[in-house]
């Protein structure tokens, strides 16, 4: 089944579940082909332009002139070029400084454009703290929609439900007001036939909300699938990801999903503050000269810690976690911004309150209880463990998302989304630990046992002629928690092999909170484990001397705690960030060595079996080109021996500055397909004056064919200052000075490619031009400074895709 | 404040996924809890006591205001004599909670009919759009569109900004087989070239 009849195929008939859905929707503002520029004060500058010859003297007010929409905007897939980002915001901003002194409005525009920065950011603080509100409060109410309803008000999840009425203290779940399927539908809850009937609604349920997410994100966003974290490291810039719908498409979708494997943290983490933002100020700011005055970096970092603060109540963490993995360049005043981001959405998501108790997460503990040295052992075994999780994890997916990729598999995303959710819930019923939700069994994990507690897992034998209130000592295990060791061991081995398919499926699904879980519940059992051990044998050596009976020495929680962060770190090679969010989490300030030990344990672990993180290795599998910081560039290789052209290629492309015709410009356009042209001053001498970017050269003559008058398809093209005179019967000329780069980065033949690489890493360059004795020589792109990496190091160069 | 709000409040008239109007939505989804009383539903104290001597445990929850919080006020009937009351209360531990059953009932119900109004959308467009839309002509060269995305541009840039008339529903018109177009191409990435996290 060869590529080009499958998809043909799929347009035309309905054969697998690949229908095409014609969809006639919502529009959306979109740069590409704008049938309606909002550019009528700005045609006017354009008509100054028809001069030509000696006239066209270019003024200061011409180079500024508003530029069309869509010139300066990027396409699909290609990565954001910073250097030119920052020096047009820095224009920009000079441009509306200098104007303010010539009006009020002028002034009141200025002012408002230093604040707009703010003002966005407040904006994004705001929406991802009300999203995340909603996103809580629907993921409950559905997760607990999978196991009865509420009759006081079915929009109450379980525990509202049970608010008010007055539990028993051994049966905290029953309350007469919320009815389990089994009870609605039979009248009684108890018996096999109720077990069944609760089983089947179960699934039924799941496998109607994994459906409705998944047919959500192929009918509106299919950008929306995945934790989306990959394709926002190397500062990528989707088109698709720019207007809402994936937002939207995410935030609906992740409540349906809440009830499987995956869970809605990840999502959190980007989604929606990015798109409708990050697209809206790029695109007001091209049209309108002048607008939320912020380049894309600094709102997806903003976005990020936001996102991070509200899912995990740990804005500090969120600041941390958009350093350290999704920035690519992060000056002083990004950190500022964030840290403002973080701060609202930490207020606005606090205003909605959505767990009832003033928290900002669900598993908000509090512990305060001391840790001995020698428990550093068994934390530094959960390291261990994160990290040998953490690598096997991030193999068999790589390994999966492959096969998925490259077989047939790939071509039946809802049939995949479906039987997976059905595996997953069947499997996950009968035991309590695996029907819970994920959050829910977390906090449940890392809860200390007082006395108030009478969970399964809480199941001590306890002394009652001991009044010490919630301070209890180390207990012998009763029978509860024996059952909850084995239900909990084996919903760790489910969960191990289940999250491996789950992630990368086409709904949108991240991987903190599972992979969490696992690492939380690997903690439990170790420190179940252990503390059984001090109590039955405290007169060890290890144990005597600060462990003796009746002493309360070992937290079990705190045991979950430390393996959730050496699992998470793990998976996703975070150190500093995961540590901080962990503290925030639970407000332990003692436990920050632990947490410190075991991240830096997993994460050796995990480097000394594949260097990978999870989204590296995701960045890798679709051939994302992401310059990693982390690594260094080690060969003797020189900039010649990149650049393109090689020696048997075609010479380079090149335009010249006021040799050629529109017509062709539009050959060579249409002929190739780079990205960009380097522009020399003659054939013969070729001497170096500027780039000039694809998208910018194509809009700019189509908007000169239709606008301009006597712009024919043998006016002459001139990109610069003074143009040379031509005879009066000539067609007039086209000036594009304005889209012409001046400043083009170029380094020599001979350069090194340490430096080379480094210049690129460092600037955040997409290309760079290759002179020699002053005369352009070749170009090298950022794909090919990739491909070079590769090819050192023996990897497949040809995997590097995109422009 | 901002020049371009006007210029963006016209164009979202036919925009119908803004993010402006989200960021409305939004709002509405925040007046409530700040302009909700607190009504007697919504707050209550639950103290947890624990098994003592031969008494089992038990939740009590009663509705009264924070400073009345505590375990003389909200355990009743006290199941302890007189003298034992305080040690009982030692071990009891009250938290005051509250919570907004309006917040939470406006924001299901958004929920509900955000998606409600998606999935009818859909299947509008699944069923109904194809019997009154005739083919147009404009979505055949689509099919026969090669890889290239530069060509795309380059193709359907002049042909579509030159042939439509400015009435709001042509414009309309051209955004949604833009929309179109553009959600066909991101499920061709991500569905067909697996070009996404797959």
């Amino acid at each position: 089944m060869d590529q080009k009849g499958y998809r043909r195929g799929s347009f035309q008939s309905a054969t697998s579940d690949e229908d095409m859905l014609e969809i006639a929707g919502a529009s959306m503002e979109f740069s590409m082909a704008d049938d309606d520029p909002p550019l009528d004060r700005e045609r006017g500058g354009f008509s100054s332009y028809n001069g030509g010859g000696m006239n066209g003297t270019s003024t200061m007010t011409d180079f500024l002139e508003e530029p069309l929409p869509g010139v300066g905007t990027y396409e699909d897939f290609n990565t954001i070029d910073w250097v030119r980002e920052k020096s047009r915001d820095r224009d920009r901003h000079r441009e509306i400084t200098n104007r303010s002194k010539e009006s009020t409005w002028a002034l009141l525009h200025s002012v408002s454009d230093a604040f707009s920065g703010w003002l966005l950011m407040l904006l994004i603080g705001l929406l991802a703290g009300s999203l995340a509100g909603l996103i809580d409060i629907s993921a409950h109410w559905m997760t607990d929609l999978k196991e009865g309803v509420c009759l006081a008000g079915f929009w109450f999840n379980h525990e509202h439900c049970c608010w008010k009425s007055n539990t028993t203290f051994t049966d905290r779940d029953k309350c007469p007001e919320w009815k389990s399927w089994s009870q609605l539908i039979l009248g009684h809850g108890e018996g096999a036939f109720a077990y069944i009937l609760n089983y089947l609604m179960y699934v039924i349920w799941a496998l109607m909300f994994s459906l409705l997410a998944v047919l959500l994100v192929k009918g509106f966003a299919p950008y929306a699938c995945g934790s989306g974290i990959p394709e926002r490291l190397p500062g990528q810039v989707d088109a698709g990801h720019q207007n809402h719908h994936p937002g939207a498409g995410r935030v609906l979708g992740a409540e349906p999903r809440q009830g499987g494997a995956p869970g809605p943290r990840g999502l959190l983490l980007w989604e929606h503050p990015v798109p409708p933002l990050h697209q809206v100020p790029q695109e007001r700011g091209q049209a309108q000269g002048g607008a939320w005055g912020l380049q894309p970096g600094e709102v997806l970092s903003a976005a990020a810690a936001a996102g991070v603060s509200v899912a995990f109540g740990a804005p500090i963490g969120g600041v941390l976690f958009s350093l350290e993995e999704v920035s690519y360049y992060f000056p002083l005043k990004t950190l500022w911004r964030s840290f403002f981001a973080a701060l609202v959405a930490a207020f606005t998501l606090r205003s909605i309150n959505p767990f009832g108790n003033s928290r900002l997460v669900l598993f908000y503990v509090e512990f305060h209880m001391p840790w001995h040295l020698l428990e550093l052992v068994p934390f530094i075994l959960l390291g261990i463990f994160g990290g040998l999780w953490g690598a096997f994890f991030i193999r068999s997916n790589i390994a999966w998302c492959r096969r998925r990729k490259m077989t047939r598999l790939g071509k039946y995303p809802v049939l995949e989304v479906f039987v997976v959710t059905a595996i997953t819930a069947i499997l996950a019923f009968p035991n309590e630990y695996t029907r819970m939700s994920t959050s829910e069994l977390i906090s449940e994990l890392f809860n200390d046992c007082g006395i108030l507690d009478s969970s399964k897992l809480c199941e001590y034998v306890n002394d009652f002629n001991s009044t010490k209130g919630d301070d209890l000592p180390d207990r012998a295990a009763g029978p509860g928690v024996y059952t909850a060791m084995w239900q909990l061991a084996l919903a760790l081995i489910m969960k191990v092999f289940i999250t491996i398919f789950t992630f990368g499926m086409k709904v949108p699904s991240g991987l903190f909170i599972p992979s969490m879980a696992v690492g939380a519940i690997a903690g439990r059992l170790l420190g179940v484990a252990v503390e059984q051990l001090a109590f039955y044998h405290h007169d060890w050596a290890i144990f005597s001397g600060w462990c003796s009976q009746g002493a309360d020495c070992i937290t079990p929680g705190l045991y979950a705690m430390v393996g959730a962060a050496a699992c998470l770190g793990g998976v996703t090679r975070m150190t500093v960030s995961l540590v901080v969010i962990m503290f925030e989490l639970t407000g332990g300030l003692e436990y920050i060595v632990p947490l410190m030990a075991a991240a830096m344990t997993s994460k050796w672990v995990a480097d000394a079996i594949g260097r990978e993180g999870i989204y590296d290795a995701h960045i890798r599998l679709n051939g994302y080109p992401f310059l990693e910081a982390k690594e260094e560039f080690s060969h003797k290789t020189r900039a010649m021996d990149v650049m393109r052209p090689r020696k048997n290629d075609p010479p380079l492309t090149v335009i010249t500055q006021d040799s050629m015709t529109v017509e062709d410009v539009e050959t060579i356009v249409t002929s190739t397909t780079y990205s960009g042209y380097p522009v020399v001053v003659s054939r013969t001498s070729q001497r170096l004056v500027g780039f000039v970017l694809r998208r910018d050269l194509i809009i700019s003559i189509e908007n000169a064919r239709k606008k301009q008058d006597g712009i024919v398809s043998t006016s002459v093209i001139c990109f610069t200052d003074y143009c040379p005179p031509l005879p009066p019967s000539s067609p007039s000329v086209l000036k594009l000075r304005s889209i012409l780069d001046l400043s083009p980065f170029t380094v020599t033949d001979e350069t090194p490619m340490e430096i080379v690489v480094d210049i690129f890493r460092k600037l955040g360059l997409r290309q760079c031009l290759v002179t020699h004795n002053g005369k352009l020589l070749g170009i090298i792109t950022k794909k090919d400074v990739l491909k070079h990496i590769a090819q050192m190091a023996n990897q497949d160069p040809d995997s590097i895709l995109f422009n | 404040l901002f020049p371009q709000a006007p210029r963006m409040f016209a164009q979202s008239s036919q925009n119908c996924g803004n993010p402006v109007l989200l960021l409305l939505l939004l709002g509405c989804v925040l007046c409530p809890p700040a302009q909700a009383s607190k009504s007697s539903e919504d707050i209550r104290c639950k103290c947890i006591c624990p098994p003592y001597r031969n008494i089992s445990g038990h939740i009590y929850n009663k509705n009264v205001s924070q400073k009345d919080c505590n375990c003389l006020h909200v355990v009743e009937p006290m199941p302890v004599p007189g003298n034992d009351v305080e040690a009982y209360c030692l071990l009891c531990e009250c938290k005051y909670e509250e919570r907004s059953t309006t917040t939470i009932k406006v924001i299901i119900i958004i929920y509900l009919s955000v998606v409600g109004a998606l999935l009818l959308y859909m299947a509008f467009l699944v069923l109904v759009d194809p019997l009154i839309r005739k083919p147009d002509p404009y979505t055949q060269p689509l099919h026969n569109e090669e890889d290239s995305e530069d060509t795309h541009s380059l193709a359907t840039g002049p042909t579509l900004a030159g042939a439509r008339a400015n009435t709001v529903l042509e414009r309309v018109e051209g955004a949604q087989q833009r929309w179109k177009r553009q959600v066909q191409e991101q499920r061709k990435t991500v569905f067909d070239r697996h070009k996404m996290l797959s």
